[in-house]
């Protein structure tokens, strides 16, 4: 592993972190690079500060890095003020490799709970106190925690790509050909591969019997309900074998829009319990990309989300080029808004139709709706070269100029076919009675428990709280144009259906200004394209409003070719912390549309 | 009234539904409308009714930069490969399904710039194209041949050199406007050198006072500078795509 720069430099207090030092005085240490380190007996004192006082009510992001040459790890957190806006605040906490453990935060910010559990299962990092921390991505008979930088995969070949068998090496050769295929797995010691089937249904299974859940099915400390059981807040379910029936909807079930499961609890057709189990499609995305180039990551990022690619492409961009420090030229500025508006609307139309599958309207909603993103996609694929996987952005502007005619297309779509074509889907099917009856007042979410849970983009909007990334803090050029923060206040199904159709309306507005104010001519790329990009150390956290909600890569670079550390908060995935809270008390046909709802892409969940 | 809201969506429905005769009607006198002539209107920002495509009796047109599996190219004019394996597409390659092997000159022992063999391993490839984009001799580039499916994946689709190469004309065919870039920034390379040489030669032919060993180097240079200036001469007819049509 490369040696870490032998001092990176420390963070300067400046505003909350300063006023957190005055406070906490020793407990407090500058971060390096961004941020302040925590003493872990202080952490959960010094959190809730920053939520109570400071007014940091989001935990946004939770990750963790491995700095094997300390040999520590650090936990960083990304905390927002949703009514103030601005950057977020950071703050880390350390701990030794060695049974690394760190306090859980997941009662100052519930939203913690999946990201404490990933970071458990990929960093081993055990985080105290957390109710329910087990493995969530990999499965129980996983060797090992991948991202710990001296984990190695099965068909290991070298730290960092590139690799040297392919050039000067040469001689094509298969990984499984170097690993025979029986011979690349293994197992924990005390794990029985044989006697797993009955196990790991129970592991699931026994959480139901003997969680503490609050009213909304979120499990909690055993500390947190005094005596235990039943006194108004918790539930102690302890005859799972009586009434109650526990039903596997996925990983094969079309509801789940891919291989997702949620295991339910059902009390007649009523929920009582919902937990999803996600996990199939992962392929660390992350550990891959610790292994790229920093240019390679690019084509990487389409494959997360992979209806709304030029997001993707546009967040680790962002990241990237914080690290750089360059901006990109006008024009190139232009094409990215332009592109990122168009994913928008690609992926609320395709949202929109799919959740009217989920409702029973089987395909012509979906097929009316998609209609507008096929559109859309043979303007990504003349541009980019490919209509879903369009690896279009650059560290510094986008991969090549918009071919001849591009524009008057784009604009002859966005200004004479999409508003109308809208105002048809708008006029299709908002006033339905069927959608009414069944989506009003399903999956209510306050804005309350959409902040707790830290759940993000039009969820959160419809919950009423008006908090966007492109208002909040502007990235690129959304400052210079007019658009609504789409909000809607019931926090129900049909409310995120409705706005996703606002969010269109807005995404065209802008659109219709970009492709107005955008120039002719220009350059498209600052300074020389490389293949090999000069990151100089640093960690930069770069976020975009995705289509699915706020959408972030957090980057750590060492001043080598390859990030150190690179990870995505990815809005599908924590989203998914609030589906078991706003399911409890639902129908079990209704919690096939709150996932709808809530529009995951499974690619971004497992990454 | 109840029930209005379905009865307004079931009209959208029945409209879709009579566009799709009309749309066919209309195109009844013209040849049908499910032609290659009509696909850009069937999918363009004005279309109505049937909106599907018969793949595979019809196929989308795909665009100059839509990119698949990537293809060598070979100089038909020079009768070389263009690669001359400095390795940097295997380098860029994401899923590093590049391999190169370079060759020495049995004689010198030194290294040929030119590939013994290239494999692209096209069960890896993710057609991001970034091998064609960083590529500084313009030697490959993203084919627009999508059809790919075979009976067997492990050594049908890894593809050698003999494999891989396709001849500039193809290129040419597929990509006009970026093979008219290149042969504008072989002119402009041309110009360059045979400004430089002559500047060179200007500036000898004045600082030689002796005429004896003057004429030798600079006779030399412009010769080589006609060469590129030989290469850019297929820029008379760029736009007239060479005969080997892609399939499309």
């Amino acid at each position: 592993m490369a040696a870490k720069a032998a001092a990176a430099p420390v963070a300067e207090l400046t505003g909350p972190l300063a006023t957190l030092k005055e406070k906490f005085g020793d407990a407090i240490k500058p971060g390096d690079y961004e941020g302040v380190v925590i003493a872990n007996d202080k952490l959960i004192e010094v959190a809730t500060t920053i939520r109570d006082e400071l007014g940091y009510d989001y935990l946004t992001n939770l990750t963790g890095v491995d700095y094997i040459a300390q040999n520590e790890m650090e936990v960083v957190y990304h905390v927002l003020n949703t009514r103030a806006g601005g950057a977020p605040l950071v703050f880390k906490a350390r701990t030794p490799r060695d049974n690394a453990a760190v306090p859980s935060l997941i009662t100052v910010w519930p939203g913690a709970d999946f990201q404490e559990r990933e970071v458990w299962d990929l960093m081993g990092i055990k985080f105290e106190g957390h109710p329910n921390l087990k493995r969530i991505l990999m499965w129980e008979g996983f060797n090992g925690h991948p991202l710990r930088k001296d984990w190695k995969e099965a068909y290991y070949e070298q730290d960092t790509k590139p690799f040297d068998s392919r050039w000067p090496g040469g001689h094509h050769r298969r990984a499984e050909d170097r690993v025979a295929y029986a011979d690349n797995v293994t197992y924990p010691e005390d794990f029985d591969p044989a006697a797993y089937t009955a196990t790991a249904d129970a592991a699931v299974y026994e959480n139901f019997k003997n969680a503490y859940v609050d009213e909304h099915g979120q499990f909690l400390p055993k500390e947190a309900i005094e005596g235990g059981n039943g006194n108004g807040n918790g539930k102690f379910h302890e005859h799972l074998e009586t009434d109650e029936l526990v039903v596997n909807l996925g990983p094969q079930h079309p509801s789940t829009h891919g291989v997702f499961r949620m295991v339910v609890t059902l009390d007649g057709e009523k929920i009582t319990h919902l937990e999803p189990v996600m996990g199939y499609l992962h392929r660390n995305h992350e550990k891959i990309g610790e292994r790229n180039t920093y240019i390679q990551n690019m084509p990487f990022t389409d494959r997360l989300d992979y209806l709304s690619s030029m997001s993707n492409n546009f967040g680790y961009a962002l990241a990237v080029e914080k690290l750089m420090k360059v901006t990109p030229p006008e024009r190139a500025e232009y094409i990215r808004i332009i592109m990122a508006e168009l994913t928008r609307i690609c992926n609320h139309v395709w949202a929109i139709g799919f959740l009217l599958n989920d409702l029973g309207a089987f395909f012509t909603p979906a097929l009316y709706a998609i209609e507008e993103r096929e559109l859309i996609l043979d303007l990504f694929e003349a541009a980019s070269g490919s209509r879903m996987m369009c690896n279009y952005f650059r560290f510094g502007g986008v991969a090549r100029d918009l071919p001849a005619g591009w524009l008057e297309k784009c604009r002859d779509l966005v200004f004479n076919r999409l508003p109308k074509k809208i105002d048809e889907l708008d006029y299709f099917l908002s006033e339905n009675e069927i959608i009414r009856a069944r989506c009003e007042g399903a999956g209510v979410l306050t804005g309350d428990e959409a902040v707790k849970y830290s759940v993000a983009g039009p969820v959160l909007r419809a919950s009423g709280v008006a908090y966007d990334v492109r208002r909040a803090e502007p990235y690129s050029i959304y400052d210079r144009f007019e658009f609504d923060v789409a909000v809607r206040n019931h926090g129900d199904v049909y409310d995120r259906y409705l706005i996703r159709l606002d969010e269109i309306r807005q995404s065209i507005r802008i659109l219709q200004q970009a492709l107005k104010q955008i120039p002719e001519t220009g350059e498209i790329q600052a300074g020389k394209k490389q293949y090999s990009a000069r990151v100089p150390a640093g960690q930069a956290y770069g976020r975009v409003e995705g289509p699915k909600g706020e959408l972030g890569f957090y980057v750590v670079s060492d001043g080598t070719a390859n990030p150190y550390r690179y990870h995505i908060r990815a809005p599908s995935f924590i989203n998914l912390t609030a589906l078991g809270p706003m399911s409890v008390n639902q129908k079990i046909a209704d919690a096939v549309i709150i996932l709808g709802s809530i529009d995951i892409v499974l690619g971004e969940t497992d990454r | 009234m109840y029930g209005s809201g379905l009865i307004k969506g079931m009209g959208v429905t029945f409209k879709h539904f009579v566009e799709s005769y009309v749309e066919d009607l209309r195109y009844v006198f013209k040849g049908g409308r499910y032609n290659d002539k009509y696909i850009a209107v069937r999918q363009g920002p004005k279309a109505k009714g049937i909106f599907t495509v018969q793949y595979p009796e019809e196929k989308l047109p795909v665009p100059e930069n839509f990119r698949y599996i990537p293809f060598l190219v070979f100089d038909t004019q020079k009768n070389e490969d263009k690669c001359t394996s400095c390795g940097i597409c295997a380098k860029v390659c994401p899923p590093q399904c590049i391999w190169i092997v370079r060759t020495n000159d049995p004689k010198t022992n030194r290294p040929v710039p030119q590939p013994a063999d290239f494999h692209i391993d096209a069960t890896i490839c993710m057609s991001c194209g970034l091998c064609a984009e960083f590529c500084p001799f313009d030697a490959i580039k993203m084919d627009h041949d999508y059809e790919l499916s075979s009976f067997e994946r492990f050594n049908t689709l890894v593809f050698g050199k003999e494999r891989l190469t396709k001849p500039d004309t193809y290129h040419a065919a597929i990509h006009p406007a970026d093979w008219a870039r290149e042969l504008q920034e072989q002119e402009e390379a041309a110009k360059k050198e045979a400004e430089k040489a002559a500047a060179a030669a200007a500036k000898k032919a004045a600082a030689a006072a002796k005429p004896a060993e003057a004429p030798k180097p600079p006779s030399a240079k412009p010769a080589e500078a006609a060469k590129p200036a030989e290469v850019a001469q297929p820029e008379a007819n760029p736009a007239e795509p060479p005969p080997a049509q892609p399939a499309s």
